[in-house]
């Protein structure tokens, strides 16, 4: 067992038990910062695969800015502890079967991969100028349609802020 | 193991006396912020401990230390008592990444002088200082009042929306320099300074760095007449000490940032180069002190308009701009 291992178990330990008590806790602050731990331990993955630009990345973007407008929104609703009560019976139903075919499928691909995956994945470090021309030449596509997406989501949101202006003029001059 | 061994104990050396000057200089920092401010204001400021207030942050210091530690009873306890925490711990963990000098060869052994380059330098800072948010969020909200909370709420929206403006403004600089490390970033201006070809990068970044370390104009989230003190309103002892710690090494290691990416970092003439680096971070700490005593604070509104409709479109202009000439 070498230490890269120990340190391999150590923060899937993490990741596992944070994520576990983001699902469960009640209180959503408390949330939030169980998933940043999450994330944080999922960039400390990253970088211990030799990828530091993408442990960067996760935690500027998901443990930096969007657990933050989450934090941001929860922080502004007033918060109310819901109180702890099972979900309905509908709900039940399709969670269980999802659920239980999610872990069928999962030990399927288990039990029929090929012996070699059993093999621990090389240290392969790469720097920021390595992977960054690897992205735009090999996957170009991929991220202009990711990009298309985002410029969508964009007009989207500027819209949606010009309609509630005019609604919000619109009931002053009402008043 | 022998390497090993040395390796570590450099380190030890190099975080030690880092941490040490960090500290020390955020203490001095209020000294001279109290002292330079009462004199902008037509009085003495500290005077009273030793000559000319020298002793002063020492009093503080101790004061803080005795003080008795409160905790709400309604707060959060938890996260109340680990949000200081993050706002001191991610300032000092930024200045990891900044060098302060050339390698140095020393009983044949070649040391570098920053505590790590790491080849995503500028990202880590990001990354950390996206993270010290939560310090701001988080005590805002664990205090369980309302203007913490407040405070809190203008923290988090200010600081992520000057963030963007922030990383933007540095994307000319890693277009020139061709790294994100800091130690090449500071090797490619060995010659000029990148203030000179990215002025308008250099005051973006300078105003979203005094927006991010919350200071006047920018200090809604702790603004006196309107909040108390804002999101740290209910702490006491060395806890409200932490914030104090974490928004004077905040400043510090802005200065150092802004030397890094547009002054040249350690380059200077005669002097050796921590000396340079030291006398860049001062000269900047003061500016901002200078602009505490100068601007009044922006209303919330112009906050915003200011950094989404005028910083955050003049660094993409600026963005835009270099690449053309850096393609032709």
């Amino acid at each position: 067992m070498t230490f890269y291992t120990i340190l391999f178990y150590i923060l899937a330990a993490l990741i596992i038990v944070t994520t576990g008590l983001a699902i469960t806790r009640r209180n959503m602050v408390h949330t939030i910062v169980y998933l940043v731990f999450s994330f944080f331990g999922s960039a400390m993955l990253f970088y211990l695969l030799g990828a530091p630009l993408l442990a960067a990345l996760e935690v500027i973007i998901y443990a930096g800015a969007i657990m933050i407008l989450f934090l941001f929104i929860i922080m502004m609703l007033k918060e109310e502890a819901p109180e702890s009560r099972l979900f309905p019976f509908r709900q039940w139903l399709p969670a269980t079967l999802l659920g239980f075919a999610y872990l069928v499928l999962g030990s399927l691909l288990v039990v029929s991969a090929d012996p070699e995956t059993g093999e621990p994945l090389q240290i392969a470090t790469a720097s920021p100028a390595m992977f960054g021309e690897y992205l735009f030449r090999t996957h170009w596509l991929a991220i202009e349609i990711a990009s298309l997406l985002l410029l969508i989501a964009l007009v989207g949101a500027l819209r949606l802020g010009r309609f509630d202006e005019s609604e919000s003029r619109k009931a002053e001059d009402a008043s | 193991m022998v390497t090993w061994i040395a390796g570590m104990l450099m380190l030890t050396v190099k975080l030690s006396l880092v941490l040490g000057v960090l500290l020390f200089l955020a203490a001095y920092l209020v000294w001279a912020e109290r002292k330079f401010l009462g004199r902008l204001q037509v009085r003495y400021g500290p005077n009273r401990a030793g000559k000319f207030g020298l002793l002063q942050p020492i009093a503080d210091s101790i004061k803080m230390i005795t003080k008795e530690d409160i905790v709400p009873t309604a707060a959060d306890p938890v996260l109340f008592m680990l949000a200081p925490a993050v706002v001191a711990i991610t300032a000092l963990l930024m200045f990891a990444v900044v060098p302060f000098g050339p390698a140095v060869v020393l009983w044949g052994r070649e040391i570098p002088m920053v505590i790590t380059d790491i080849n995503v330098g500028l990202l880590y800072v990001f990354a950390l200082s996206s993270l010290g948010v939560y310090g701001v969020a988080l005590g805002g909200w664990a205090s369980n009042s309302k203007f913490a909370l407040l405070g809190g709420i203008r923290g988090a929206a200010q600081m992520i929306s000057y963030e963007l403006s922030l990383g933007l403004s540095l994307v000319p600089v890693v277009m020139m320099a061709r790294s994100f490390s800091l130690v090449d970033i500071v090797a490619a201006q060995a010659d000029y300074p990148f203030i000179i070809f990215q002025p308008v990068a250099f005051i973006i970044f300078f105003i979203s760095a005094v927006a991010e370390s919350k200071r006047i104009p920018f200090d809604l989230p702790e603004a006196e007449n309107e909040l108390g003190a804002g999101f740290h309103m209910e702490y006491s002892g060395m806890r409200f000490g932490l914030f104090f710690i974490g928004e004077y090494v905040h400043m510090q290691v802005f200065g150092a940032l802004l030397a890094v990416f547009f002054l040249g970092g350690w380059h200077g003439p005669l002097l050796p180069p921590v000396i340079w680096l030291l006398i860049k971070i001062i000269v900047i700490s003061l500016f901002m002190i200078w602009m505490r005593g100068t601007l009044p604070r922006l209303r919330y509104d112009q906050l915003m308009t200011f950094g989404w409709k005028v910083l955050i479109p003049a660094a993409l202009v600026n963005i835009v701009v270099t690449g053309a000439f850096i393609l032709i």
